[in-house]
């Protein structure tokens, strides 16, 4: 391989990675950015997702289904689950404490997160043939390979470049655009980011806090959703601890891209995915280090910025 | 006559002290130390069942010198429900339980190597043999492999009385080499999930090959809880390595692992420990990903190889039990026939007597082969199976480390 093929090999596996970290810091960042709650339980919900999707797809067939009719099929449905499930937690486990102090709905997301965990566990050990039928509750599954590892610069090339690199884009990128469309033009959107900037005169306003921030919740579970989608298809494997690391990786990003800030999110993905790749891809033994050099960034960024890399307004922070 | 009930009482309880003291006399003693609450306890259940075999097929006594005693095994637990695994202070009540107990003639145990590094001290300082079926840390007994001060802070004076009839982990990396040599690769890839065990075992997979002549083309750590690890892929294919060993079990990893591999076209195959070597591994990586090229090694035959005494003791383990000894069932057998060869050859009910016996073991012929333990109290058998997986299942490649 030539260095030009390294680096270019080291973006496309850094931006695949980091693209679906990305997806999932936007749900951190958009209930953060409007009720400063840190929704430690919204990486288990994204781990919930694709255990959904493992079994919508082991009841169209599995291995055998059609892609063509099972992708669009998670990308509904999945999505819907993952945005109704976030609703009705928020209605349960937040709503009440609205008027409490930040910590108590903080300590609350923790809780879901536990729920959410072992509810992964339970679903892993149900008599499924994509479950192992049921005996293996706790390992790791195998998500059946819809979209194929083909090269699609050939076999002879050194750079893998495959259909699921191309899903992973084709899917990111066009949500993030009309989220921030979605954000910047519509009503709702303007109501959202009125609540975020000052809730009492948001409300002062004439504008339903309550359903925003609803709202909110909805559309962060969906794009939990998506990731979950796009996770399972670029990376075949899902298991019920697996919501903790990516919600790690996607709170970081969001704090390196300054919490609250939706573009901000998307760019800390993209950096904890390029670090990462560039230290396990090239560096010598560099996997032992790819955590301590992305908090290192982390750290750098935030004695520099504290508001990170794109976040401007100042706010207090949990 | 309520007057003489004290003095009956006494006369009473005086005679059953007589009876006790002679009962004790004609009584030697064997205990088990295993997890029996939890997760292990299927595995566990065999190993009871193993040794509950060797003593009956003792018919339950042993004559040393002139004397009969009838041989008595205890079923202990050395874990707690609250840990739900083994617990430290189950298994050190335990060891003090047997070194009080006069009786006690040896301790077949522990499982989990956590737990022999607990009771090894006590047990040694009592002069009180320890026989493990299943411990494969290997800085128990060896030095140098394990931790700085392993295994001389488990020896009271550099006495050894911990012996283990199972091969350490070490081993695994050298047969492993040995393997990937045989298999023409000129050059590997070593992974580690920078675990005790993992480590250990890569380190050894290393220093093996590089001794036979193996190139090893990287030595790296990997994070096993990684999403994926296709940038390390990428690093693996430059470097042009014919096999990826990876030091590492299911639960870190190397489901992942074998995946991105078989995903990425890289035509290496990939060798794992006897911690790949269970259903997780199928569940997590998908049976195309492993299909021939995944390598396995594994201490211990399966039932249908076994030849000989082993052989006697997988029929014998059917007709005794109605089901199929799990992998470690044999070792906990020949652990309980290794102590009672040692009560014989010692001659005498003496706990020092049965250390030096053990110690003195060479050539002992049991249903694992013909073997001896080493002065460090290792088992000098080397035997391992390669496995491979084909049509979902583990099968049976070959015998390794003869």
């Amino acid at each position: 391989m030539s260095p030009t093929e390294v680096v270019l090999q080291l973006l496309v596996t850094g931006l695949s990675n980091g693209l679906i970290i990305a997806l999932i810091a936007l749900g951190y960042t958009m209930v953060y950015g409007i009720i400063e709650l840190i929704n430690f339980a919204h990486g288990d919900l994204m781990m919930l997702g694709c255990f959904l999707a493992l079994t919508l797809v082991g009841l169209c067939g599995g291995e055998a289904a059609s892609p063509w009719l099972v992708i669009p099929l998670l990308l509904l449905a999945v999505p819907a689950f993952c945005a109704g499930l976030n609703w009705t937690v928020d209605r349960l486990a937040y709503h009440p404490l609205r008027a409490a102090p930040k910590l108590t709905a903080l300590v609350s997301a923790i809780g879901v997160s536990f729920i959410f965990v072992n509810l992964g566990l339970f679903w892993g050990g149900l008599p499924m043939g994509v479950f192992a039928g049921g005996t293996q509750a706790a390992a790791q599954k195998d998500f059946p390979d819809l979209i194929g590892y083909r090269n699609l610069l050939g076999t002879e090339s050194g750079l893998q470049f495959t259909l699921k690199d191309v899903l992973v884009v084709a899917v990111t990128v066009p949500l993030m655009a009309a989220l921030t469309w979605f954000v910047r033009r519509t009503r709702l959107g303007t109501a959202m980011r009125a609540v975020a900037q000052d809730p009492l005169a948001a409300r002062l306003m004439g504008i339903d806090t309550d359903r925003v921030i609803s709202a909110t919740f909805l559309i962060g579970g969906a794009l939990a959703g998506v990731a979950s989608v796009v996770f399972v298809l670029a990376n075949n494997s899902l298991s019920f601890w697996m919501g903790y690391r990516n919600g790690m990786d996607a709170f970081t990003a969001a704090v390196l891209g300054g919490i609250g800030n939706l573009p901000g999110a998307v760019l800390g993905g993209i950096v904890i995915g390029l670090v990462r790749a560039t230290m396990e891809g090239v560096v010598p033994n560099g996997g032992v280090w790819s955590n301590a050099v992305v908090f290192g960034v982390l750290i750098l960024v935030l004695a520099f910025r504290p508001t990170g890399l794109l976040g401007s307004r100042a706010r207090e922070k949990v | 006559m309520l007057r003489r009930l004290p003095t009956t009482l006494a006369a009473l309880l005086l005679l059953l002290l007589a009876a006790g003291a002679v009962h004790a006399a004609e009584n030697i003693t064997l205990v088990s130390s295993l997890p029996r609450t939890g997760s292990a306890n299927v595995q566990t259940t065999s190993l009871v069942n193993g040794i509950r075999l060797a003593i009956a097929e003792a018919g339950g006594t042993i004559t040393l010198g002139g004397t009969t005693y009838t041989l008595t095994y205890l079923d202990w637990d050395d874990a707690s429900p609250e840990a739900g695994h083994w617990d430290p202070a189950v298994e050190i009540a335990n060891a003090n339980k047997a070194i009080n107990d006069p009786d006690v003639m040896a301790y077949i145990g522990t499982y989990n190597s956590g737990a022999a590094k607990v009771a090894m001290l006590p047990l040694n300082q009592a002069g009180l043999a320890m026989v493990s079926p299943a411990n494969t840390w290997p800085g128990l007994t060896k030095p140098g492999v394990g931790e700085a001060n392993e295994p001389e802070c488990y020896r009271d004076h550099g006495r050894v009385s911990y012996f283990r009839v199972v091969p350490a982990d070490d081993i695994q990396g050298q047969v492993g080499a040995q393997w990937a040599k045989e298999l023409g690769a000129a050059s590997v890839f070593v992974l580690h999930d920078r675990e005790l065990y993992g480590l250990g075992i890569a380190k050894m997979f290393k220093l093996n090959a590089e001794k036979l002549g193996v190139k090893v083309a990287g030595f790296e750590g990997i994070d096993g809880k990684a999403a994926n690890f296709r940038p390390l892929i990428n690093k693996i294919r430059q470097s042009g390595a014919q096999l990826v060993y990876f030091g590492g079990t299911t639960e870190t990893g190397a489901g992942q692992l074998a995946k991105d591999l078989f995903n990425a076209g890289v035509q290496a195959k990939l060798m794992g420990p006897d911690a790949f070597f269970n259903k997780a591994l199928m569940a997590g990586a998908g049976d195309k990903a492993l299909e021939e090229r995944v390598l396995v090694t594994f201490g211990g035959l399966p039932p249908e190889q076994q030849t000989g005494k082993g052989k006697a003791f997988v029929d014998a383990y059917r007709a005794a039990y109605h089901g199929e000894p799990e992998g470690y069932a044999i070792y906990a057998y020949e652990s309980a026939k290794v102590v009672l060869a040692a009560l014989a050859k010692a001659g005498k009910k003496d706990r020092a007597a049965v250390v030096a016996a053990l110690a003195g073991m060479r050539d002992y012929d049991g249903a694992l082969g013909t073997w001896s333990f080493d002065a460090n109290g290792d088992t000098t058998l080397m035997v391992m199976s390669g496995n491979t997986v084909r049509a979902g299942q583990f099968a049976f490649v070959k015998l390794l480390g003869k």
